[in-house]
């Protein structure tokens, strides 16, 4: 039997049964447009994560007062909440390590902020000017904060562009405007670009006045709540990770090995959420598997009973002089077909839902070839499986018994 | 050439065995028109799907052109049917929702011998020889009378030009006209092509037509007789 002959034979079989076709061939239509849908949005998932965490700053260490949880150590404050780090730590660090870009120690506290009769409640982060450039910030309008406004404690602020929003109407030029911070009264100096992200640690959703005067004014005391480190080199960050560890250990005199502070390393964060969207990419894969399984299934259940209905003509077609070996790959190949166009149509429907759901909803969804080549090589597995057994049998068919059947 | 030496065919069922046929030995010499008679249950059936290479022999040597078909594989028999044996159905076995073209063309397809080319040309001399109308040759199977069915199986059962042409019950599901016609077309490829043609069958205007009649009861060939001479106790009588 030559191919031509055989795709000739399995069009003839599978047109001369079109709805029943059509109706496997949906079953695995939508098992393959679901695997790459929620692929998509597994991967979707992922990327936003990463870009949210890289909108934080690259190559980012974040020293946090308060301990590290370690053998003997139960009791545990919350981060941030103990006051064991200081301005003067910063600039040692900056003094004397090598590698660091930027150092940039910052004081955080909600506050209630009053223009007029608006009001809003939000984090109000006292930093220095080396801030703008490890959290990548830029400027809608006005200008960041001046080293001189930091040296004179001047009562200052930029805006995040949400609490411009909340505060003054979108799109209102607000520099040279009062507002006030815990009954002090601030000039708006500039308001930032829209950075995204949402929750708690929107870029968008803060207030930035000079670390020396949110010391001063509104918080009081020498302590910061964390200091922000720009490492030169990615592969750099765990040895001035160290480094920094070692040198604050002797600043603090800290011996019995229980630090008063932690270390947060930004890449550290970074494998911890993708090994989050990894599992989520899996676990939503795994749901699609199931219902690509079950369209699986639906071919096997269609050419057991279409082998049944033509198991004459497979007697007949034995008579005729087709081997055993030719019977089975023309049931094989049908089974085949079916997987394949359904693997097609399902290829082309999942691309478009995904890119639709991208568009018109907060999922983002990122389509990847492998996830097309998966889909598509896991639906010919399909086919040949579930179209084994089927051809299989029909193959054995004895072909007197086949030519009685009625 | 067929030799039959000594063909049992044995069923067994659970405990209990049946023999479908004992001992049967004979010869057809190519280019014999035969009908091989009985009663149904007779055995004939099975002497058939034997003749025809659909199954093998319990016990006993079966020689088709000095090939002995006992131990021989699925696909060797396979191969046996493809070249040398033609069959025709008592319900003619077309494939329903196929022309006329393709359910000839249907032998071809599962021989390796016959060129792509050659398709076409063999599947119009094998429809001229069984006389169906040119303009029906694209008519769907479904839409054919009685006759022209099973003139379209006989076209299938010639195209691959077997030495064979084994016919069961081949107007079992015809009116006595239309059975005539298909008569006739066997016996006229038997004289005119040289095919050996067998016919099997319970009915006396069948066996009439041919030069020999082998007769079965019970397993058994109880007469072998030429020309029409029939036995006492023949069914034919």
């Amino acid at each position: 039997m030559i191919f031509s002959d055989l795709i000739k034979e399995t069009y003839l079989s599978l047109l001369s049964n079109k709805s029943r076709s059509f109706l496997t061939i949906l079953g695995i239509v939508i098992g393959i447009a679901s695997v790459i849908v929620m692929i998509s949005i597994g991967h979707g998932a992922s990327k936003n994560i990463e870009e949210n965490i890289q909108s934080l700053g690259t190559n980012l260490l974040v020293v946090m007062p308060g301990s590290q949880s370690g053998p003997g150590n139960i009791v545990r404050g919350g981060m941030g909440s103990s006051s064991t780090l200081t301005i003067q730590d910063a600039e040692y660090i900056k003094e004397q390590i090598l590698n660091i870009n930027n150092v940039a120690p910052e004081v955080s506290t909600r506050k209630q902020i009053i223009f007029k009769q608006n009001n809003t409640n939000t984090s109000v982060y006292g930093v220095n000017i080396e801030y703008q450039a490890i959290k990548k910030i830029e400027m809608e309008s006005g200008t960041f904060l001046k080293n001189e406004q930091i040296t004179k404690f001047s009562k200052v602020a930029v805006l995040g562009s949400q609490i411009r929003d909340d505060l003054f109407g979108e799109n209102i030029q607000v520099i040279g405007q009062k507002i006030k911070i815990d009954k002090q009264e601030f000039t708006i100096i500039g308001v930032t670009k829209t950075k995204g992200g949402t929750g708690m640690g929107s870029l968008d959703d803060r207030i930035y006045v000079p670390i020396s005067t949110a010391q001063h004014y509104l918080t009081g005391g020498d302590s910061i709540s964390a200091i922000n480190l720009e490492v030169s080199k990615e592969e750099l960050m765990e040895q001035v990770q160290n480094e920094v560890t070692g040198l604050l250990l002797v600043r603090h005199k800290i011996k019995n090995n229980q630090p008063d502070f932690s270390i947060i390393n930004q890449a550290d964060i970074m494998d911890t959420m993708s090994s989050i969207s990894d599992t989520l990419t899996l676990l939503l894969g795994s749901i699609a598997g199931i219902s690509l399984l079950v369209g699986g299934i639906g071919i096997m259940n269609m050419m057991l009973t279409i082998v049944a209905e033509r198991t004459k003509e497979i007697g007949l077609r034995k008579s005729l002089g087709a081997r055993n070996k030719e019977i089975n790959s023309q049931f094989l190949s049908e089974s085949i077909a079916l997987t394949f166009f359904g693997g097609i149509i399902g290829i082309i429907l999942g691309y478009l839902v995904a890119v639709v759901i991208g568009k018109f909803s907060q999922t983002a969804t990122v389509i990847t070839l492998s996830s097309i080549i998966l889909a598509f090589s896991v639906s010919a597995i399909i086919g040949i499986i579930f179209g084994y057994y089927p051809a299989r049998r029909a193959a054995k068919l004895n072909p007197i018994d086949a030519l009685r059947y009625e | 050439m067929i030799k039959c030496q000594n063909i049992s065919k044995i069923y067994k069922n659970g405990e209990s065995e049946f023999a479908a046929l004992e001992n049967i030995s004979f010869e057809i010499e190519n280019g014999e028109l035969v009908a091989i008679v009985g009663h149904s249950g007779s055995g004939k059936s099975t002497l058939m799907h034997i003749l025809g290479a659909l199954d093998r022999p319990s016990a006993g040597d079966y020689f088709l052109d000095n090939q002995n078909i006992f131990g021989m594989s699925d696909d060797q028999l396979a191969k046996i049917r493809s070249q040398k044996i033609g069959f025709v159905f008592q319900s003619f076995n077309l494939l329903p929702r196929a022309d006329v073209f393709r359910n000839v063309l249907l032998p071809l397809i599962y021989d390796p011998n016959t060129a792509k080319i050659d398709r076409f040309e063999k599947v119009k001399k094998s429809l001229i020889a069984v006389g169906l109308e040119k303009e029906r040759w694209n008519y769907l199977a479904n839409n054919l009378s009685g006759g022209q069915k099973q003139r379209v199986a006989i076209a299938r059962a010639l195209v691959n030009n077997p030495d064979i042409i084994l016919a069961d019950e081949p107007t079992g599901n015809l009116d006595s006209k239309t059975g005539e016609i298909v008569l006739n077309t066997f016996k006229k490829l038997n004289r005119e092509t040289g095919h050996t043609v067998i016919l099997i069958t319970h009915e006396k205007y069948v066996a009439e037509h041919a030069d020999r009649v082998i007769e079965i009861k019970d397993g058994k060939i109880i007469a072998d007789f030429k020309n029409k001479v029939f036995s006492k106790d023949s069914i034919l009588k």
